[in-house]
């Protein structure tokens, strides 16, 4: 194997892309869901619908945002409507076929915690909690996962269920009333995954040029199960990586552009 | 019915010891100005909402002036954890917080209960999330006519609640425009609502007619506090000051840098000084 000109989080990126069509209604969550969503808009989906939390359907960034509330969504985007109206029309009213979610930890079916480590009311880390996904996660269509590798976050045993996936597997989503399909899919920077049909445990598919199965293991506090038929994810296209490496250096001047007088010596900023 | 006032009269006559306030804003608009205001006036043992307290609530917590929190998303957006809050509820300093925890569905929900002058709010949501099990103010009810279970949460109800926007006219409507996040739900949800504004124009006479506006009636204060959102943005006026948000990050990672930063930034400072801290990042019009 030759040495790779891409690196693991640009594979992650534009694998999670390619999962995406110009069909998709995708609520977006920040971060490396963001970055996904929009290569795939700029490269082979350029009429899907996407939509953040803070309200902006149709959106088309000609920058990642910072946060879920830039400007640059809004001004780019189709409509912006309130937040409780994005919640209750479009997420619950199941308008919405993909939710891209990222994870702090992971499980194998799925299920996702960005609330605490540690015991809930004695943490070990507060993390921010779950914004959206809760509700993302059972009122999308089906939901993407998307995360780099980590033996603390892909873990056995999540310290605390923010956002259901597959419970503890199998048929637990409609034993609790759920109808939507839930995570279907999982893209890390070493592999592709999907759910068992029958045990909803995540199985990986698909290695990125170059991974090895001892890699993907090494980097999961799981014990991971490869499908039979292990396929090798095709490397990224010279437009699919132009594409990427555009948006991340037009995203880095623009928000260094807006940085510039805040850092401003002595500046009084609140 | 709204009257023009100095932010600090605004601050003292609508916000007081023990109140339940929010200081709403979707990472957009947020209003920093009113909150430095109420630090300056150290009035505390506040229960705070919003559904995504950044930094201004991390500052209030920070000050000891926070008995409760009701929230979705507590982060330093774009850069990472609130640290001044987690201080508080790591390790209880400088006092310990009360923490009641919501999804952003179940928080938007809420408001506009609370808006619309019911007692709870009723949502498909909370579907095998852990925080139903540790927030007793999540209950579920039977749909009547479908037999669903469905989430109930009850409706926000704040004492006060204070919101930037873009523009008053003269009789004290006030416009709201880009991501208009909760405003007008946490607005109209409260028993008293201040504004601070960017400009105050004559009137909004050539105004889109579906613009979010809130009439001057729903209103008790107005004050014009020109950038009185930073380091938030405010559309059409000024860019959000990312500079600002990461500072903060290593501001607030120590207890003594945060106590100076606060001194020098906030207790010394006064509400007209937003202006300058925007002149850089404002945008053409």
């Amino acid at each position: 194997m030759t040495r790779q000109d891409f690196t693991p989080n640009e594979m992650m990126t534009i694998a999670a892309s390619r999962a995406l069509t110009s069909e998709d209604v995708c609520f977006v969550g920040i971060g490396a869901p963001s970055a996904a969503c929009n290569v795939a808009r700029l490269t082979h989906a350029p009429d899907i619908t996407l939509i953040y939390e803070s309200g902006t359907i149709g959106t088309a960034p000609d920058v990642l945002p910072l946060s879920i509330g830039d400007g640059e969504l809004c001004e780019t985007a189709l409509t912006t409507v309130s937040v409780p109206e994005m919640f209750r029309y479009w997420l619950q009213g199941g308008r919405v076929s993909i939710g891209f979610l990222g994870a702090a930890q992971l499980d194998r079916f799925g299920n996702i915690n960005t609330t605490v480590v540690g015991d809930y009311d004695k943490p070990k880390v507060r993390l921010p909690g779950g914004g959206g996904a809760p509700e993302i996660a059972t009122s999308s269509g089906q939901v993407y996962i998307t995360m780099a590798q980590s033996k603390r976050g892909m873990v056995e045993k999540i310290d605390f269920y923010t956002s259901f996936g597959h419970g503890d597997g199998g048929n637990h989503r409609q034993r609790l009333g759920i109808d939507t399909k839930g995570p279907t899919l999982l893209i890390t920077d070493l592999a592709i995954w999907q759910p068992d049909p029958e045990t909803k445990e995540f199985t990986v598919v698909s290695l990125h040029p170059g991974v090895t199965r001892e890699q993907v293991q090494e980097t999961c506090g799981w014990t991971v199960k490869f499908a039979d038929r292990l396929e090798e994810t095709p490397p990224p296209t010279p437009l699919e990586l132009s594409t990427l490496r555009d948006l991340k250096a037009r995203t880095e001047r623009a928000h260094k552009g807006a940085e510039a007088p805040g850092a401003r010596k002595g500046s009084k900023d609140g | 019915m709204a009257r023009m006032m100095p932010l600090d009269e605004a601050v003292r006559q609508n916000l007081r010891p023990g109140d339940t306030a929010a200081f709403e804003g979707f990472t957009h608009l947020i209003p920093t100005a009113a909150a430095h205001e109420a630090i300056r006036q150290k009035i505390g043992n506040l229960t705070l909402i919003r559904m995504t307290p950044d930094v201004v609530y991390d500052q209030m917590i920070g000050m000891g002036l926070v008995k409760k929190l009701v929230f979705s998303y507590a982060g330093n957006p774009g850069v990472g954890l609130l640290r001044r809050m987690r201080d508080a509820v790591e390790n209880g300093w400088p006092q310990a917080v009360e923490v009641e925890e919501h999804s952003h569905a179940a928080m938007a929900n809420a408001y506009e209960a609370g808006a619309a002058g019911l007692p709870c709010a009723i949502f498909r949501g909370y579907r095998g999330a852990e925080l139903a099990r540790v927030n007793p103010n999540i209950k579920s009810v039977t749909c009547p006519f479908t037999g669903e279970q469905l989430a109930a949460v009850p409706a926000i109800r704040p004492d006060v609640t204070f919101i930037h926007a873009q523009k008053a006219d003269r009789k004290g409507n006030v416009l709201v425009e880009g991501i208009i996040g909760i405003q007008k739900e946490a607005a109209l949800a409260a028993r008293r609502t201040v504004v601070t504004v960017e400009e105050i124009v004559d009137d909004f006479s050539n105004a889109h007619p579906n613009l979010c506006i809130l009439p001057h009636w729903t209103i008790d204060a107005i004050s014009l506090v020109p950038g009185g959102a930073h380091p938030s943005y405010a559309h059409g006026y000024y860019a959000r000051d990312n500079a600002a948000y990461l500072e903060w990050d290593e501001v607030s990672a120590d207890r003594e840098r945060f106590q100076a930063w606060m001194e020098e930034n906030v207790l010394n400072a006064a509400p007209q000084d937003f202006a300058n801290r925007v002149e850089k990042l404002r945008t053409a019009q």
